[in-house]
């Protein structure tokens, strides 16, 4: 199954290690892993995305609770939380496939934040199903370069 | 002005500034705070700061052991001894790797150690610089917590915080890494009053509620064949009084883990002494076969439960333990309670005086017990030679039970737990859930330093002792009359017994001496290495004792000697450790010839 837990954490050095260490030591591998400072910079939150079993995944957080710089540490679960990403995808354009790049930018109210003679850079906001959706329409043009935030969720 | 408020600001304690001091002195500040009266420190370019400091002062005294290694384990077993923080340090690099073993052992048994190390000066770190290691990330999975000092400010709070986390709720190591640049800093310290987590978890005190204990009575109210399985929790929170009351109020009988030995008085009526893959018979069969299983701080280790899904299939199982992450993680239960096990036990001992408990209809059981407990206790058979059982329970004897035992792992481990007999706390001192060989001379030495007018004794194997031998030189120079008893069978005897009952007795690098000609009590002149000379060269009085009729006289002499003491047992390689339940096997499979 896939969850996504939302580590609240002091913002020190080590804490990142301390949490991956926890995670990746009982053999979940990590889909996506962002981490940056709340509105209280003595404070971090890390969201991880990952795929695992229902019971050692919920050892697992228990265990992330009892590491000492963790605050606060939950498992989302389906409709608990609202989730965002963040894609910044670089797209092969010239200007016969200009346009219809910028079509499709428009319909998924993403950006074009950078154009070049051979390339535009798109910034895609969404859920999961937004994003995927618009990299698909995307990827017939030639996707050169992409990243991205991995999910960040906030509890409802 | 400032707001008046409620609150008298006498009643908040005040931090304390210090008078400007090194990095170093502060340290050895914090440390002497912490109530730290020995040290076990091995010095080394990156901590000899440390150690210029600690030799400006009285109050603690600083033991140098032989190998960092046996440091950190004689730290272990002052803290398993008396339950305060044991304390050992190290320089970087080397140094440092070498205090891996204990600290690991410490995360596994639970055990309140801190490690200070030093680091190369800041300005290296990550540059390979010389003996440089990053050992905060090395021991990132074997800590309860560490510190990295990079500003010398840091030091007062951090010192305080680590002894909290060491000795607060499930005890654990912290390591404390220091560059040499933090501790040669001038500062003035300012010395917190008390400790502050952004985490809730570390400082909460989780307990047990009235409704859950009064879940546990009734539980017990309505069972036929109750078990207490007691661990090393009854220990750490210092409750095998409130456990023996209670165990006695709801007359149900009582086994232990190895790391729970002494938490229940194994002489008394109500104990199945402990159980597991070597524990009593008995104590295997009655949490088999009993409707009730009171799990009280213990973790369901493999080596007690065997196939999980198999163990203790018919019972409804309570578990009281400080950790939540322990509770489901082995074995699923009934009713997990969150508590400190002394709370738990003692408000128990109450709710049961006020609701006039009485204990169920349990005769039959006990009656059961009583069978299996006559008909199969511990035993071995006779030999013309001293068998190593045979020597454990002399040592028994001529000490009436009353001295601190440490072990190495192996064999010779678990013959001291059957054949000694432990009626208080703290009394068996051994690596368990690392299973850490080189354990027991270094730890009898710590648990000798802090219990000196005790008899602290390690039964150890040839194999093991070896590898912390070198431990014989602090206990010469420091005087630490710790005594080695070694059970010497010229084997791994352990790894020997699973390839005579698994591996058709090929010797996979099991034999000690010479193969070709291989020591024992009928072939003394192959016996190999010779202990006593060892122990004579590093100044240390000792013994081989072959025959079966001179083994209560050299016991005694070793008991009688006013110094560190090696008594090297002379015994044959072919005793089996029985009974065994096989790794990862049931209770119906377990060996008893």
């Amino acid at each position: 199954m896939r969850h996504t837990i939302s580590v609240l954490v002091e913002n020190k050095f080590g804490v990142l290690a301390r949490v991956a260490g926890m995670i990746s030591g009982r053999g979940f591998n990590i889909d996506s892993l962002n981490v940056a400072p709340t509105h209280d910079a003595s404070l971090s939150r890390i969201t991880i995305v990952l795929n695992g079993d229902e019971a050692a995944l919920d050892l697992c957080i228990k265990q992330l609770r009892k590491l000492v710089n963790v605050v606060e540490c939950s498992d989302f679960k389906e409709g608990q939380a609202v989730a965002r990403e963040l894609v910044l995808v670089k797209v092969g354009a010239d200007s016969k496939s200009r346009p219809e790049i910028i079509q499709i930018t428009d319909i998924f109210r993403a950006k074009i934040i950078n154009m070049s003679a051979e390339s535009l850079i798109i910034e895609v906001i969404g859920d999961e199903d937004k994003v995927s959706a618009c990299l698909g329409l995307l990827e017939p043009f030639g996707i050169l370069e992409l990243a991205r935030t991995g999910r960040l969720a906030l509890r409802r | 002005m400032k707001k008046k408020t409620n609150t008298s600001p006498a009643s908040f304690p005040k931090a304390e500034i210090g008078r400007e001091m090194k990095g170093a002195d502060c340290v050895v500040e914090c440390l002497i705070r912490e109530g730290v009266d020995v040290i076990f420190a091995y010095p080394g370019g990156a901590s000899q700061e440390l150690h210029q400091s600690l030799a400006r002062t009285d109050k603690i005294r600083t033991i140098l052991p032989r190998h960092e290694q046996g440091g950190s384990f004689a730290a272990e077993g002052y803290a398993r001894a008396t339950g305060k923080v044991g304390v050992c340090m190290a320089t970087s690099g080397p140094g440092a790797t070498n205090l891996v073993s204990a600290i690991a052992d410490a995360y596994m048994d639970s055990i309140p150690l801190v490690a200070i190390t030093g680091q190369v000066f800041s300005k290296y770190i990550g540059k390979m610089a010389f003996q440089e290691t990053d050992f905060f990330g090395m021991t990132l999975p074997i800590v309860k917590h560490s510190y990295l000092v990079m500003d010398v400010k840091e030091l007062p709070r951090i010192f305080k915080e680590a002894f909290y986390l060491a000795r607060s709720g499930r005890p654990g190591p912290v390591v404390i890494d220091i560059p040499k640049d933090v501790q040669q800093a001038k500062f003035q310290p300012v010395f917190p009053p008390a400790v502050e987590f952004r985490s809730a978890y570390a400082t909460a005190t989780q307990n047990a509620t009235d409704d859950q204990l009064r879940q546990v009575l009734a539980l017990i109210g309505s069972a036929k064949k109750p078990v207490l399985y007691a661990g090393g929790g009854i220990i750490s929170a210092e409750a095998h009084a409130e456990l023996k009351a209670f165990a006695i109020k709801t007359n149900v009988p009582v086994a232990t883990t190895l790391m729970g030995i002494g938490g229940f008085p194994e002489s008394h009526p109500l104990s199945m002494q402990w159980f597991g893959m070597h524990g009593a018979a008995y104590g295997n069969w009655a949490v088999d076969q009993c409707d009730l299983l009171l799990c009280f701080g213990a973790r369901f280790d493999d080596r007690i439960t065997g196939d999980t899904s198999k163990f203790a299939a018919q019972a409804k199982i309570v578990h009281i333990d400080i950790d939540a992450s322990e509770h489901n993680k082995n074995k699923r239960v009934l009713l997990p309670v969150v508590s400190d096990i002394k709370y738990a036990l003692t408000r128990l001992n109450e709710l049961a005086a006020a609701q006039k408990f009485a204990p169920p209809d349990t005769k039959a059981w006990h009656a059961q017990i009583a069978t299996w407990k006559r008909e199969t206790p511990f035993r071995y058979d006779e030999s013309k030679h001293i068998v190593p059982q045979e020597a454990v329970q002399a040592l028994y004897e001529l000490t009436k039970g009353d001295a601190i035992i440490t072990t190495g792992v192996g064999q010779h481990q678990m013959w001291a737990a059957q054949f000694y007999r432990f009626n208080e706390p703290r009394r068996y001192i051994s690596s368990l859930g690392l299973g850490a060989m080189g354990f027991g001379y270094p730890a009898a030495l710590g648990a000798k330093v802090a219990c000196p007018d005790k008899q602290v004794i390690d039964i150890d194997g040839d194999g093991s002792f070896v590898m912390n031998i070198q431990e014989l030189a602090t206990a010469h120079i420091e005087k630490i009359a710790a005594k080695a008893m070694i059970l010497n069978n010229q084997h791994l005897g352990m790894v020997v017994q699973w390839e005579d009952r698994f591996y058709g007795s090929v010797r996979g690098n099991t034999i000690l001496g010479d193969e070709s000609n291989v020591g024992s009590p009928d072939n003394p002149a192959g016996l190999y290495p010779d202990f006593v000379k060892i122990a004579d060269g590093f100044g240390v009085k000792g013994r081989r004792v072959i025959k079966k009729s001179e083994l209560r006289s050299a016991i005694k002499e070793m008991l009688d000697h006013d110094g560190p003491y090696v008594l090297d047992v002379i015994v044959p390689y072919t005793e089996h450790v029985l009974p065994m339940i096989p790794a990862g096997k049931t209770v119906k499979e377990m060996i008893l010839k």
